[in-house]
């Protein structure tokens, strides 16, 4: 799901930046009110598992491969602001040290799998665990399919930005410039895959890991 | 706990060669829409203009994980995914962690109380 360079044209990825900065500025803006200096450690972890659990890529026999992105779970341990930004540090890392992801794109994909992963990860646990108490079922459950919606709204938004290039981006003769491939195949290709394995690796890594702090250090979830 | 905390993350850095080697194990490739520009060209026949000239404008120092010299084979491969793990883990850590100091007050209370 990490966007390469190359694979987004400049009105794509500019608007993408465009997009994503007054998020990074608005969590900014939150965290320096409201975060205490010993929660420090806890984002740095935070980006830490977001960095390390995408470099688990998950087959499709014969086919390509996949990962879970740790939003939903990140932001249900520290909230959805340090999250985005947790998420959003791994994410320009991979980009700038290991090629994962594209410069220009770091835009869109901190947008898709950081504030939109977040979010809507964030969004779907809140709803689902509501009011229950921290050993409560609910609280996994949701984050099971938080993790799931989340990952797969993540897959979704990459999918439409990639298959919208031969539409936006093409050279006087109608040949594409950027991604070549239209919406027609970007979307099934991606969306099903995360709809079918990766967003329940998602789900299983939440809930697990919420399993394991209810039942062992219950004091994470509050 | 943020003790406990790193220690997982140093075992899921240990075991993230699983995530190279399963994969190709079971003949899974990349991800989708991640190819360079040669696999696109065997794919559509042709790079496009724009891809071509973005595609390669940065150089990152540990492109796919891999460090610099690192054997062929399972063992290297493995070795070498981990280290570029740790590697990263360091580097994102320690930008988060910088950055998170930078937003609190250095005498660790907290803004939200404050007018």
């Amino acid at each position: 799901m990490h966007i390469p360079d190359g694979y987004l044209g400049p009105k794509t990825y500019a608007a993408m930046f465009a997009v994503t900065v007054p998020f990074w500025a608005a969590a900014s803006w939150k965290l320096n009110r409201t975060l205490k200096a010993k929660q420090a450690p806890f984002l740095a972890i935070g980006a830490a598992f977001s960095f390390v659990i995408m470099m688990f890529n998950i087959p499709i026999i014969g086919g390509t491969t996949g990962h879970a992105t740790g939003a939903t779970l990140i932001a249900v341990l520290i909230g959805p602001w340090a999250a985005l930004i947790a998420v959003s540090v791994a994410l320009i890392i991979q980009s700038i040290l290991f090629g994962d992801g594209g410069i220009t794109a770091i835009g869109a994909n901190c947008f898709n799998m950081a504030v939109a992963g977040v979010f809507s990860g964030y969004g779907v646990y809140r709803l689902v665990a509501g009011t229950a108490g921290v050993l409560s079922a609910r609280r996994w459950l949701g984050g099971a399919v938080a993790a799931y919606v989340s990952l797969n709204v993540s897959a979704l938004l990459t999918a439409v930005q990639l298959g919208l290039q031969p539409l936006l981006e093409r050279t006087s003769d109608g040949q594409p410039l950027y991604s070549p491939f239209p919406i027609s195949i970007a979307v099934p290709a991606i969306a099903l895959e995360h709809l079918f394995l990766f967003g329940f690796v998602e789900a299983a890594v939440t809930a697990l890991v919420i399993r394991y702090f209810q039942k062992n250090d219950p004091e994470m979830l509050t | 706990m943020v003790r406990k905390l790193w220690v997982a993350i140093g075992m899921l850095a240990l075991l993230s060669p699983l995530g190279i080697i399963i994969p190709k194990w079971l003949g899974a490739g990349g991800a989708w829409g991640e190819w360079g520009a040669t696999e696109i060209e065997k794919i559509t026949g042709f790079i496009p203009a724009g891809m071509k000239r973005l595609a390669d404008r940065w150089k990152a120092p540990l492109p796919d994980y891999a460090l610099p010299g690192q054997s062929n084979g399972l063992l290297g491969e493995s070795l070498g995914y981990v280290l570029a793990g740790i590697i990263g883990i360091a580097f994102t850590a320690g930008a988060m962690y910088l950055f998170a100091k930078l937003l609190t007050r250095k005498d660790g209370t907290d803004r939200s109380d404050m007018p």
